[in-house]
């Protein structure tokens, strides 16, 4: 079976980072900003930037139709901040005409640490890394503020009781930003998923 | 933060705003209305000031920090990241905008400088600081003064895109001599350079700055934005360009637009089209102010 590709939703924001940690763990990559960029991949993560951007940017590339159509057939999606404020179904704060994918059952809250000036760096501690395994740097920078999830949602991680990992099915969401340290445990995570259940490109 | 593990304010957690600004137009508005024309038509972050660059280079006289009534009722109508500018070595007025709760400060060359020496030590600062450049050695100065973004300085309020693009090859070209260069080389390049060595060496490995590299300075159309990405800025600030044009809206999304889609002419000429006339901008023999020659 050939690796699958990951596409890195190229539309604003810190998709480099995301597709530099992927390269380095052998990961094929692809920049995705058009519908035909993404039918040829496998899998997508929707990195850090600007959600109320990337919102306008999903219309104007008319990719918001594609990729919803894809994750309600269960393309793997990994998003960081931006990226889980567009995954999440509902979100405060934000545009009113701002859109999301409602594929996690959460509610989040944009921008819900603050402004920059309360964003921070911090040690998360992830179990399902084991016991004895060193805490993850968590680099959160206007970060969106998990308010609710529902049952199907499984929290990964937590930071002062607030989760900031999650996953439902082959979705999962971080507030804060793996793809600017140089530690590969969650790009290698969700790499392992796919692996696990593979989804092909739609060949239509 | 209430565990003692987390830190605020840190050179990772300035440089994260940054990074997460890139493939994006950060658009100059003097009003709250203008702020959320700009936050509508899909800008990553506004910069709040008095006067656009062409206004001051009209008025003449001394251009300093906003009104910080202003900044806040634009703080109030956008949910986006708001900047708002710094005159060169004013860290009182940087004091100020850190209070005032803005994103980010740019310690700009379009006001009139406070100090003809020294620029802020934005070490000393927990929001974040950008500041212009016309070489990469300016560029190394102001990084290792704690700025933790650059732009090209271009020649702000002009509407003409010639001086950021001689920056931004400036830059960008002695980047890839540098990553070129043998380790001897180096000291001379940090001499010549007037930079920290360890930045140069840094350079030398990574082949780009240690912070990310926006375009600013008389982008007025699309095609500049793609223009500017393409000779490898990874953002556009955009002053005057969109609100002394004749339809700020669509310009304004339209840029926005071709900042993502700056490798794809068929877009570009797409979002180009019907626009209205752009900001009649100026020649550089006419300009008598060169604000990008303001920095040390």
């Amino acid at each position: 079976m050939q690796a699958p590709i990951i596409g890195v939703l190229a539309l604003q924001g810190a998709f480099e980072s995301h597709q530099q940690r992927l390269g380095e763990l052998g990961a094929p990559t692809r920049q995705i900003r058009t519908p035909a960029d993404l039918a040829a991949v496998d899998a997508l993560v929707m990195p850090g930037g600007e959600s109320t951007t990337m919102s306008k940017l999903l219309v104007t590339s008319g990719l918001f139709d594609p990729i919803a159509q894809r994750i309600s057939s269960g393309m793997p999606v990994f998003g960081t901040c931006a990226g889980m404020i567009l995954l999440s179904t509902e979100v405060l704060d934000g545009r009113p005409d701002q859109l999301s994918f409602a594929a996690i059952d959460i509610t989040v809250q944009r921008n819900g640490y603050g402004r920059q000036l309360d964003s921070f760096e911090t040690e998360i501690t992830v179990p399902s890394f084991g016991a004895d395994a060193a805490p993850f740097h968590g680099v959160f920078i206007r970060a969106p503020k998990v308010i609710r999830f529902g049952d199907g949602v499984a929290v990964v991680a937590e930071h002062d009781g607030i989760p900031v990992i999650l996953r439902q099915a082959a979705i999962t969401v971080a507030s804060f930003h793996p793809e600017l340290v140089g530690d590969h445990r969650l790009h290698a995570e969700f790499l392992n998923s796919l692996t696990r259940t593979p989804s092909h490109a739609e060949t239509s | 933060m209430s565990d003692q593990l987390s830190v605020t304010g840190s050179f990772p957690v300035k440089r994260g705003l940054a990074e997460m600004l890139k493939g994006g137009v950060i658009m100059d508005v003097v009003n709250a209305e203008q702020a959320k024309i700009a936050e509508d038509a899909g800008a990553v972050a506004v910069m709040a000031l008095e006067r656009v660059p062409a206004d001051i280079r009209r008025d003449g006289g001394v251009a300093r920090m906003s009104d910080p009534e202003m900044i806040e009722r634009i703080q109030a109508a956008v949910s986006i990241p708001v900047m708002a500018k710094a005159r060169i070595g004013h860290f009182v007025e940087a004091q100020i905008l850190q209070a005032l709760g803005v994103d980010f400060i740019d310690e700009s060359e379009v006001l009139t400088p406070a100090d003809e020496a020294h620029h802020i030590d934005k070490f000393k600062f927990s929001v974040p600081v950008v500041c212009g450049a016309t070489n990469l050695g300016e560029a190394l100065r102001r990084i290792s003064e704690g700025a933790a973004l650059i732009r090209s300085k271009g020649e702000a309020g002009t509407g003409n895109v010639v001086e950021a693009v001689r920056h931004l090859r400036s830059i960008i070209g002695d980047i890839k001599k540098i990553s070129q260069a043998d380790s001897a080389e180096l000291f001379e390049w940090a001499k010549r350079l007037q930079a920290p060595l360890p930045l140069v060496q840094e350079i030398a490995e990574t082949g780009k700055l240690p912070v990310p590299l926006f375009c600013a300075g008389g982008l007025a159309t699309p095609a500049d934005a793609a223009l500017a990405m393409q000779l490898g800025a990874e953002s556009v600030f955009v002053g005057s360009g969109i609100f002394k044009s004749d339809a700020p809206g669509p310009r304004a999304a339209a840029i926005v637009e071709a900042a993502t889609h700056f490798n794809d002419a068929s877009i570009l000429a797409k979002v180009s089209r019907g626009l209205g006339a752009p900001m009649t901008g100026i020649g550089m023999d006419e300009v008598h102010e060169h604000y990008a020659d303001r920095g040390w």
